[in-house]
């Protein structure tokens, strides 16, 4: 049983999955942070590989990407800080970044590393379905990590059903048809999450995008089990000086 | 009608793979908010093009409203210093004064087709932000244009046409603020309110089917040329035919049929910035890896990690890291002759044209007649270049040249 598993059939709501940035906010915090999340209640990590030109990221994500390249931050680095990172870290961790860097690093390679680290899973958001059924997804496969489909309002619940079929871990259920850290109407979000409820999935679903306090957290555990929390946690560690603090005060507002 | 379901193979050409690959080249890696929006102009874009009421307005509206066709023009003088023979197919005659609004015109009439309202689009020079907003305005629709910041400063007189047509004209901030950095604006903008937007790419970059469906509509260059080229000399064949690429869309039009015809030459010209290996150059095939950008495997200019390197070009329409996918191709698999031409030979170039011909051409376009003193030819050629566009945004640029007594 792998970690992902382990955690999703220890804890079947309010899962609590935090982003970070690696290599922010220093080049060397990597880790750190990770090990704050943990003891601060995070129940699963996010890792995120910044690049030059992420579409799927909004404008806080964005900035943190853009600090941790200029603290030089790359995915040979990442491997690097990663090398005993279990001795300190036990909950699951999934790395979330794009196809060009990973192609770069070599994908076999980037998965072999993967698999070495250990780290439980990816998110690709840039890696369609198609590329990931002729090419990707059996080399994912042969090094043992989960990956993670994402899925939207506008998905149809044919395509639902086949990209839960084809993820591993959790399914990613993206809240609103747009990039992380906007503001949004939380309504249509309750009737498009209480529709993937109904539909009985294989996987955990864990939401993503917008959910940023106590309250959109505990709306979107209301229907789903758990959820992703991204620019909210960045802004709050952006400015301070003592990350660990930061992450402590923020996550307790959540988890209160 | 032509045949929709291509087979499952490399893709040819002229018509990529039914994923969008040209050979190694194309796809369409985009996050999934994106998928709806795609997959529906990927399975709509060839019934609705090729409708023949469509094409009918189509054609119609490049004739009375575009102006074309454009003059297929024998440059006399010009010739004479190559010693060939050198027609230039007159894009900057266009209205907006490129050849972007074929491909304006083409998808502002497939967005309605959609049902879309809004448009949006991504501008490098202002060109295409120019012709987007011209159509926008023509078909009263609302437009938002996304353009770096650093090619807001440098083409002020686009922004101010624009702005006059009617379009909103947002500022990318983030990274080079150039072109690069207004295609991830526009693509999040598109996320973030995909139900009733049209997204229109500006080249033939982008996740299939835009690099398709961009050559197509800028396909009426060698369309035209074919028939124009057959009236002067009694053969639709030119031994070569010449064009600055960008992103690649108007070397696409001015390739596109003459693809598949093996005796004549395609000549593409990358911006070579101040030298290909300077570090400073936009001379993509020569400089990139195989790599994802803006939803497309193709050719991207990158570090050793991966992450997209900030290009150079004095002109800001080929100041792109990236290539289309068709390019990439062509590249690859020799069926295409890539050159460069630095910032300083492209100047050099536009004085020529301007002094030889009386004709201003814009930068980029300025690329390819810049390559004219890298290829050698016979004195029965017929070459054929694509004059993409006229020089009226770039006088600030020529003004000091001149200032600089640099002439
Ligand atoms: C006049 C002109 N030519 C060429 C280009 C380059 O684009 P493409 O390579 O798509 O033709 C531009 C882009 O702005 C342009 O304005």
């Amino acid at each position: 049983m792998n970690r992902l598993e382990e955690l999703f059939t220890r804890k079947q709501s309010r899962i609590l999955n935090v982003y970070c940035t690696a290599g922010y906010p220093q080049l060397d915090s990597t880790v750190k942070v990770m090990k704050t999340l943990q003891e601060n209640g995070a129940d699963l990590i996010e890792l995120g590989m910044p690049y030059s030109d992420p579409l799927a990221d909004g404008p806080v994500i964005q900035a943190s990407g853009s600090k941790a390249l200029e603290n030089g931050m790359s995915i040979e680095v990442l491997f690097q800080q990663l090398k005993d990172f279990r001795k300190e870290i036990y909950v699951p961790v999934i790395l979330m970044g794009y196809m060009n860097p990973v192609l770069q690093f070599g994908f076999e390679k980037f998965c072999q590393y993967c698999a070495d680290a250990p780290i439980d899973g990816l998110i690709l958001p840039d890696l369609p379905e198609y590329e990931y059924e002729t090419e990707y997804g059996e080399i994912i496969q042969r090094y043992g990590l989960d990956f993670i489909f994402l899925v939207t309002p506008e998905t149809s619940e044919e395509r639902i059903r086949k990209l839960d079929s084809l993820s591993r871990g959790f399914l990613y259920a993206v809240s609103s048809s747009s990039i992380t850290g906007s503001d949004q109407d939380f309504s249509a979000v309750e009737t498009y999450l209480e529709r993937l409820q109904k539909m009985k999935l294989k996987n955990p679903i864990l939401v993503g995008f917008g959910i940023k306090d106590k309250h959109t957290f505990d709306m979107a555990c209301s229907y789903a089990n758990g959820a992703i929390i991204g620019s909210a946690y960045i802004k709050a560690i952006e400015d301070a000086n003592d990350v660990e603090t930061a992450t402590k005060t923020f996550l307790d507002t959540i988890l209160i | 009608m032509i045949n929709i379901t291509t087979p499952l193979n490399k893709g040819t050409y002229k018509q990529p793979n039914i994923y969008g690959y040209y050979g190694n080249y194309g796809g369409a890696y985009i996050p999934e908010m994106l998928h709806r929006n795609v997959e529906e102009l990927r399975t709509r874009y060839l019934e609705i093009m090729y409708d023949d009421a469509f094409q009918k307005e189509y054609k119609d509206l490049l004739r009375d409203y575009v102006g074309r066709p454009t003059p297929l023009y024998l440059a006399k003088r010009l010739s004479k210093l190559h010693n060939t023979n050198i027609y230039l197919k007159r894009e900057d005659l266009n209205h907006t004064g490129a050849h972007k609004i074929n491909n304006t015109v083409g998808q502002i009439l497939l967005a309605l087709k959609l049902g879309k309202k809004r448009i949006i689009a991504e501008t490098g020079a202002g060109q295409h932000g120019v012709a987007t907003a011209t159509v926008c305005a023509l078909k009263g629709i609302e437009c938002v244009v996304y353009m770096g910041s650093k090619d807001i400063e440098r083409q002020a007189p686009n922004v101010a046409r624009m702005k006059m047509l009617g379009a909103k004209v947002v500022p990318a901030t983030s990274g080079s603020q150039t072109l690069k950095d207004a295609t991830n604006e526009a693509i999040r903008g598109w996320i973030n309110d995909p139900l009733d937007t049209h997204y229109i790419i500006g080249s033939v970059v982008g996740p299939h089917p835009y690099p398709d469906m961009v050559a197509r509509f800028q396909s009426i260059i060698s369309e035209e040329t074919r028939w124009q080229l057959k009236e002067k000399t009694g053969s639709e064949l030119p031994t070569h035919v010449m064009a600055c690429v960008g992103g690649g869309s108007n070397a696409a039009g001015m390739f596109y049929h003459y693809l598949d015809e093996l005796s004549v030459q395609l000549v593409a010209v990358e911006a070579a910035g101040h030298g290909v290996n300077s570090g400073m150059s936009a001379a993509t095939t020569q400089l990139g890896k195989p790599g994802i950008l803006h939803g497309s495997k193709s050719l991207v200019m990158q570090t050793a990690d991966g992450q997209v390197v900030e290009p150079h070009s004095i002109s800001a329409g080929l100041d792109y890291p990236g290539v289309g996918p068709l390019h990439a191709h062509l590249y690859e698999s020799g069926r295409g002759t890539f050159l460069s031409a630095t910032d300083d030979e492209s100047l050099k170039a536009a004085f020529e044209l301007a002094q030889l011909e009386g004709i201003i051409p814009a930068l980029e376009s300025a690329h390819a007649l810049a390559a004219l003193h890298q290829m050698k030819f016979k004195t029965s050629d017929q070459v054929v270049i694509c004059l993409s566009g006229r020089g009226d945004k770039d006088l600030a640029t020529y003004m000091k040249v001149m200032e600089g007594n640099v002439m």
